[in-house]
């Protein structure tokens, strides 16, 4: 089965295609949307592309970090200014994986993938949508909430700049250097007088879609990042997490080894 | 419906039909006949089927073949000028870093690419650069070892 391949300058004239279109599809880097044309899948027809300059941008000012959601994961890494999130980048598969994911993409990819939206999630990004009649902006949270219920086309995706070493991620994988992720941890831990201010924590592969350790974060919030300070935050970790079965990890061990690592993201010193 | 695509396949022009939704594997290997690239899992895990699109390693069963119009696309059959091998393969034959063969395509255009961008990498560079790249039968030693090997000589010629 072969399918239509359509390109348009303008994102907001892909959005218009794809909202018009009952099995149009868009493609960015096609790490996940090729597989499933490779497979011959019926419902897609069509497969929207963009051609936008935007849609590459990366603009890093002073306070706020703008990503196109075209930028991979190899331009990520070659940015210095994204040294923080060069970790996250280098754990989405191997090179040449990286030079084709995408930020938008990784947005949309099923668990356990998707540890670049956890890391986003901890970040407060906000997405920037491109439709028909415009842009509008969603906080990441609420499109990963309804991310299946379909959404217009994700341009970029903005968030704050990150004080230095105030942004954590790790990976758990089987596999070095390039494994799935049994689990991932971002977190955001802004400190005042050395105690903690409007913490966000976020996990990869803990649910259907990256999801915030809402308790773990309360539970920090006063507290310094000691082994006595951050215990509140690790006898709740899991609270509110949904992990599943699969064949990297069962939701059983996730559970378990959760506030293992979370413990040494938070006392881990020197990372961002 | 087939859509006409033109690129440079190993420094030579190169035109194809493609069908709609067709991958740049597919294409390479049914369209203009180059069989040096392999195809594995068509899921983007396996890496037998990396080529450098300029420059770049890619996973040729996971790009769409349209997207390549106007780009440089470097596969295993470029490799070797005329009689000589490049030192990659050179290499891999030495440390007998090929066993069934079926990853080598994959990685000797991912240890291309690492190369190319460095020329003397440590051990861990080389181990990032393969790790998109699945072998079964080697532990991978050999191929860590080839790709060592190709760097401390690579004086002699970078294709």
């Amino acid at each position: 089965m072969t399918v239509t391949v359509k390109t348009f300058a303008r994102l907001t004239d892909a959005a218009g295609a794809l909202s018009t279109e009952r099995g149009a599809r868009f493609l960015a880097g096609g790490t996940l949307v090729m597989r499933v044309v490779n497979e011959a899948d019926p419902t897609i027809t069509t497969l929207v592309r963009s051609t936008d300059p935007s849609f590459l941008n990366v603009a890093v000012s002073a306070g706020r970090i703008e990503l196109g959601a075209g930028v991979t994961m190899a331009a990520i890494l070659a940015e210095r200014e994204l040294a923080f999130l060069h970790p996250v980048a280098r754990g989405v598969g191997g090179p040449a994986v990286r030079e084709a994911a995408t930020v938008g993409g990784n947005l949309f990819a099923p668990s356990p993938y998707g540890d670049f939206a956890a890391a986003l999630l901890a970040l407060d990004a906000t997405l920037i949508l491109a439709g028909g009649h415009g842009q509008r902006e969603l906080p990441l949270e609420e499109f990963l909430g309804r991310r299946d219920r379909g959404v217009s086309l994700v341009a970029s995706v903005a968030f704050r700049r990150p004080a230095n070493e105030a942004f954590r991620f790790a990976k758990v994988s089987r596999v070095h250097p390039k494994g799935l992720s049994i689990l991932s941890i971002a977190a955001h831990l802004p400190l005042a007088s050395s105690r903690v201010s409007g913490a966000r924590i976020a996990y990869g592969a803990m649910s259907r879609t990256a999801v915030r350790a809402k308790a773990a974060e309360r539970a920090l919030e006063g507290r310094s990042l000691d082994a006595a300070g951050i215990a509140p935050a690790l006898a709740v970790a899991a609270d509110g997490t949904a992990p599943v079965d699969d064949a990297i990890a069962s939701a059983w061990w996730r559970r378990e080894i959760l506030p293992v690592h979370l413990r040494r993201l938070l006392l881990a010193t020197g990372q961002g | 419906m087939k859509t006409p695509i033109q690129f440079h396949l190993n420094g030579e022009d190169v035109a194809a039909f493609a069908d709609g939704g067709a991958n740049l594997l597919d294409v390479l290997r049914e369209a203009l006949g180059d069989l040096s690239v392999k195809g594995g899992c068509w899921q983007g895990t396996c890496g037998t089927c990396t080529v450098l699109i300029d420059g770049a390693p890619r996973l040729s069963c996971v790009t769409l073949a349209e997207s390549c119009a106007g780009q440089s696309i470097e596969t295993v059959a470029g490799l070797r000028r005329g009689p000589d091998l490049h030192p990659l393969q050179t290499a891999f034959m030495e440390r007998f870093a090929a066993q069934c063969g079926y990853c080598t395509p994959g990685m000797l255009m991912a240890a291309k690419a690492l190369l190319d961008r460095n020329p003397n990498p440590t051990r861990e560079n080389v181990v990032d650069a393969i790790c998109g790249n699945i072998c079964r039968c080697t532990g991978y030693e050999p191929i860590i070892a080839a790709i060592l090997d190709a760097a401390s000589g690579a004086g002699r010629r970078r294709a």
